[in-house]
């Protein structure tokens, strides 16, 4: 065994990097199979953080942070990591980046990181990010590692930003509240505020999470069939559009 | 050998879904009369907006997914939800509350699971849940029983206040809203009252609150022509009070100073509505005869269980929707031995 490459021969298949890959990759990560919607993985800071779209956005950025520093590290060790102790080295890879994010968290934005609290730690247990360490950045190369974590750390920062500012919509009637935290006192006026709206509180608790996950999922399922729908219009001949996990 | 038919008549049971949600209406206007007497036209308003727009959502929804409407409509389940959302909700809530519940209720939980037949939850009791998380304040607010009421409320203030939110000059808010009797209990044994201290109040009847342990008794009544009808099996009302009864009966005679007798809460709230109408609906409750009698027993102890250490007063709803989600599990591990199959006794 030893000498040999430690993993099945990684992602030479596709060296060539062409614009059209990269692309994939990006439109992959953001809509495709999207780590939130879609694959369904990291539900537990999505739900917990995403009262407000400030906290949906701090939380999305660091755990994007995480990935693209993660993903970049696992694609350069992939070669020298034996397989049988793969996941234990992911692992502290991953937990190394978190540390180094939540001190600096806790240094610049530190009334954000007091509101985040123990998310912040536990962006070490999120799914997605030794997902992609394991499915994707052990099997690739640096460049389309790094554009994978990226993609796929902005498309889950965008569902945790709708989420929030939905939930927050609903459940306190304001948009952008305490943007102050994230880009300091010039942002206060970014806050929208609807007066004397009665609030919907079920929207701020957990319920309105799961309730709200379910209606973006909905929606993108309906945009997906249109779009298959057209596609399938256009090109002349009709094909069954696919489901959730497409 | 001879089978004889016996003579004429052979009449059938009602199995038709329409039927039985007929049944259901009939079962339920003798109570809704009775809170409509008691609590004012506040009742009615509600009875009304939300049968109008339980039908509204029914036939929007049933249109989008390209059904036919009319069938959907006239089997009455969504007059049979709105009603028992309607006699649940107080009196004086704003009318946007109200059809912000039957949305929830109809579109979310019970047609996007598929429609009648296939909503794991309650949609009346789910619809009532939504809106005590996210409007505590409204949904608590009763109003008193109106032979304690000291001031009337005609029909056309009550329309004006819903739908606006203008009181007549010389009323307040708190002047006209009350506490449910539980509500009370509750508040008062908070702060270290006997409970016969606490009854000296003249809101209190024989059982429960005065004028509730009367509707209690007229849905009472409805609830036990659907169980002699065979429209509902007698195995969940009863289980319900009996697990009631019970735990109240355990803990009242350990202290009854600080726990109310058990007909107190058999009278109280929600539990005779519950019982009969609420954990009997035939898509979200047990369909074996024992799991119904383990699931009204569960609802009964769980309705004691959050009335009395929980965070809200009446804990039906919350009970019914628990035990809603254990419903498969239940009718999974009570499945009746099919006749020659299974282990042979030796």
């Amino acid at each position: 065994m030893i000498g040999k490459p430690p993993h099945p021969e990684p992602g030479n298949r596709d060296n060539s990097m062409s614009d059209n890959s990269t692309r994939t990759l990006i439109m992959d990560g953001l809509w495709h199979n999207n780590q939130a919607l879609v694959a369904l993985l990291g539900l537990c800071p999505l739900l917990a953080v995403s009262n407000t779209a400030i906290n949906g956005l701090g939380l999305g950025l660091a755990t994007t942070a995480v990935l693209v520093a993660s993903n970049s590290t696992v694609s350069l060790i992939r070669n020298f990591v034996r397989p049988e102790v793969r996941l234990p080295v992911f692992v502290m890879v991953i937990a190394s980046f978190v540390t180094a994010i939540e001190l600096g968290m806790n240094a610049y934005f530190h009334e954000l990181h007091k509101i985040l609290g123990i998310f912040i730690p536990l962006i070490v247990t999120n799914c997605t990010i030794i997902g992609r360490a394991e499915a994707f950045a052990s099997k690739n190369n640096l460049w389309r590692s790094l554009v994978d974590g990226l993609s796929v750390g902005i498309g889950f920062t965008l569902v945790l930003i709708v989420l929030g500012g939905f939930r927050e919509l609903l459940g306190q009637g304001t948009l952008f509240d305490q943007a102050h935290l994230m880009f300091g006192e010039a942002a206060k006026g970014m806050t929208l505020r609807i007066e004397d709206f009665p609030g919907m509180l079920i929207a701020i608790l957990p319920p309105g999470a799961f309730i709200g996950l379910g209606l973006l999922i909905m929606v993108k399922n309906l945009i997906d069939k249109r779009l298959a729908q057209r596609q399938a219009a256009s090109s002349g001949y009709v094909e069954e559009a696919t489901g959730v996990t497409g | 050998m001879e089978f004889p038919t016996h003579s004429s008549p052979h009449t059938g049971r009602p199995n038709r879904v329409d039927k039985v949600m007929l049944q259901v209406v009939l079962a339920l206007i003798p109570g809704t009369l009775a809170l409509i007497f008691y609590f004012g036209y506040g009742v009615l308003v509600n009875l009304l907006l939300a049968i109008g727009s339980a039908i509204a959502f029914e036939a929007l929804v049933i249109k989008l997914r390209k059904r036919p409407v009319t069938p959907v409509l006239m089997d009455l389940s969504a007059v049979v939800t709105a009603m028992l959302f309607a006699v649940a909700i107080p009196p004086l809530l704003p009318w946007w509350m109200v059809v912000l519940g039957m949305a929830f209720g109809i579109i979310m939980v019970k047609q996007m699971y598929g429609g009648l037949g296939y909503n794991p939850f309650n949609p009346a009791m789910a619809a009532y849940v939504l809106l005590l998380i996210s409007y505590p304040v409204e949904m608590t607010a009763w109003l008193p029983p109106a032979v304690l009421a000291e001031h009337h409320i005609s029909l056309r203030e009550m329309v004006l206040f819903k739908f606006t939110g203008a009181l007549p000059d010389d009323y307040t808010l708190d002047a006209i809203t009350m506490a449910t009797p539980l509500d009370v209990m509750r508040t008062n044994l908070d702060l270290n009252m006997m409970i016969s201290e606490i009854r000296t109040n003249p809101l209190w009847g024989d059982f429960g609150g005065f004028g509730w342990e009367w509707v209690g008794n007229w849905f009472l009544m409805g609830g036990i022509w659907m169980v002699y009808k065979r429209t509902i099996t007698w195995q969940i009302p009863l289980a319900f009070l009996t697990g009631l009864v019970g735990m109240a009966t355990l803990f009242w005679l350990f202290d009854s100073e600080s726990f109310p007798f058990p007909l107190f809460h058999v009278f109280s709230g929600g539990a005779i509505l519950g019982a009969f109408f609420i954990a009997t609906d035939p898509v979200t409750a047990c369909t074996t005869r024992t799991g119904q009698l383990i699931y009204g027993a569960t609802i009964g102890i769980l309705v004691y269980v959050i009335r009395t250490w929980g965070g809200y007063p009446d804990a039906v709803a919350f009970a019914v929707l628990l035990m809603n989600m254990a419903a498969p599990t239940i009718d999974y591990y009570t499945r009746p031995r099919t006749y020659g199959h299974g282990e042979m006794k030796s």
